[in-house]
């Protein structure tokens, strides 16, 4: 879907591009054809969850990512939430990376040298990210917003989407704050209201046709601070 | 005495779940990062920043009139004509680089006007968050008054319109004042394709 909208994006810079959309068009259509990369991603990602790797050389099999230790349905339409455990609000990445310390041993140097991967290689949370949220197809997504901390955390966060901050002044709603915007093609969703906001964060992690890259919500935020002009928001 | 205290704490907590942005910049400061060019200074807010985000970009008139002759005073006009090369000035306006953590510094920049504008009609891939400036010379003039305005919108945006969403180009120092002067014939050239 995500990559069909894409397409007909690009579609629309026709003229100039008129041979790259071709191109495209015919790269997606094979794709389609051969059975989508992102299942063979989603594969690999669940082989990555039930291989022992650290220093207790186990498994995440029995990480606990907010339904009970191992239980992966709908657990990722529900991030993030508040973990006793940890005593904060966590998302997929960051409880994921709670598991490979306490569970499997490894430093968090280790677990985070490479967070984005590239076309050829995605990184290990690319990996986890796809399999684990395609086990909450077709739930309903709700993250946590009972708990007090998690009333902070969304608070935080909006407080975040209208900050203006870099050398270029934006926030978040510089691009994201009218409906019907574009940036050169590129359509920018109005996110700051949950119900314009949840079917685009349910086609997220995406497999992008256009760099045949296998990308996070936590990439696609990253790029966009890049475009603020900060450095980026996740701290090694 | 320790009651009222107990209870003012109480009363204080709604505030309190609500971050200021002196609250969201600590948080950024203690998670961001720096990389290449990016330095930690860049996400501390400077007071019109701080302003426009206190306010969701709508200051009281007063206010906004105040910060806008403050940004004012900031623009430098060059010497002699702020009219250059409209062709230099299309490249400029097509370039999205420049400030980014993954920018060379030093590399020459671009205004990235035709992420948020339509200029050229040749140009069909533009964005629209910012008005069409098709035509703008045509419509508009080509005079001193109208130049030293354009000039002036492009070295800081904020001195005509202290929330606007376009960027300082000039005052954050993504663009010379050459380039200016380029960008400026783009819109005002009678031979520039803005004005076909
Ligand atoms: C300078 C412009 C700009 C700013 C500022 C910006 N973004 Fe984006 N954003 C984009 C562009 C361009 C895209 C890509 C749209 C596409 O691929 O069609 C995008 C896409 C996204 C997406 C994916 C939307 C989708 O269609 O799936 C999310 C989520 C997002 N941005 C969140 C944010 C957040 C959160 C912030 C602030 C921290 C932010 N953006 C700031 C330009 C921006
Ligand atoms: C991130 C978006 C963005 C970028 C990049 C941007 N602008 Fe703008 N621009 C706007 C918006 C929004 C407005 C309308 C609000 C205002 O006047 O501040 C505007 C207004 C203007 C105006 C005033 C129009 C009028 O009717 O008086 C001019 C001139 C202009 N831009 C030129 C440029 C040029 C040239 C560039 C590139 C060097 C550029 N802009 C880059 C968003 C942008």
């Amino acid at each position: 879907m995500k990559a069909l909208a894409f397409g007909a994006a690009l579609a629309l810079s026709c003229a100039a591009y008129g041979q790259d959309v071709a191109k495209e068009i015919q790269r997606y259509r094979q794709m389609v054809a051969e059975g989508s990369p992102a299942e063979l991603f989603e594969l690999e990602g669940e082989e990555l969850w039930k291989k022992p790797q650290g220093p207790k050389n186990v498994s995440l099999q029995r990480c606990d990512l907010g339904e009970g230790p191992g239980v992966l349905k709908a657990a990722y339409a529900h991030l993030p939430r508040y973990f006793k455990d940890a005593d904060r609000v966590m998302d997929l990445e960051s409880r994921l990376l709670h598991c490979m310390s306490t569970l499997q041993g490894r430093s968090r140097e280790e677990a985070t040298a490479r967070v984005f991967g590239s076309a050829d290689r995605p990184s290990e949370f690319e990996l986890l990210s796809i399999y684990i949220a395609g086990q909450s197809r077709g739930v309903k997504i709700e993250p946590g917003l009972s708990q007090p901390k998690e009333k902070a955390s969304y608070e935080l966060g909006r407080a975040l989407y209208f900050h203006r901050v870099g050398a270029w002044d934006f926030s978040c709603a510089s691009c994201h704050g009218d409906e019907g915007k574009r940036i050169r093609m590129q359509e920018l969703p109005v996110l700051y209201k949950p119900e314009a906001a949840r079917p685009v964060i349910a086609t997220w992690p995406a497999y992008r046709v256009s760099t045949s890259q296998l990308v996070t919500l936590q990439w696609r935020m990253n790029d966009c601070y890049r475009q603020m002009r900060t450095g980026p928001g996740n701290k090694r | 005495m320790r009651r009222l205290a107990l209870l003012s704490a109480v009363l204080a907590f709604p505030a309190m779940a609500d971050p200021t942005p002196a609250d969201v910049q600590g948080i950024m400061q203690r998670d961001f990062h720096p990389r290449g060019q990016a330095t930690m200074d860049r996400v501390v807010q400077d007071g019109l920043q701080r302003v426009c985000t206190e306010t969701r970009d709508r200051p009281p008139a007063d206010v906004a009139k105040a910060l806008e002759a403050d940004q004012l005073k900031t623009i430098v006009y060059p010497e002699g004509s702020l009219m250059g090369d409209w062709k230099r000035g299309e490249a400029i306006a097509q370039s999205g680089r420049g400030l980014t953590w993954n920018d060379k510094p030093g590399d020459p920049a671009g205004g990235s006007c035709y992420n948020c504008h339509e200029l050229s009609p040749k140009e069909l891939s533009h964005g629209t968050i910012g008005p069409s400036l098709r035509g703008f010379g045509k419509t508009r003039g080509t005079g001193p008054e109208v130049q030293r305005y354009v000039y002036g919108k492009i070295y800081n945006a904020k001195a005509y319109n202290a929330c606007s969403q376009m960027p300082r180009l000039g005052a954050s120092g993504t663009l010379t004042a050459a380039q200016i002067k380029d960008l400026v014939a783009l819109l005002l050239d009678p031979a520039s394709p803005v004005n076909e």
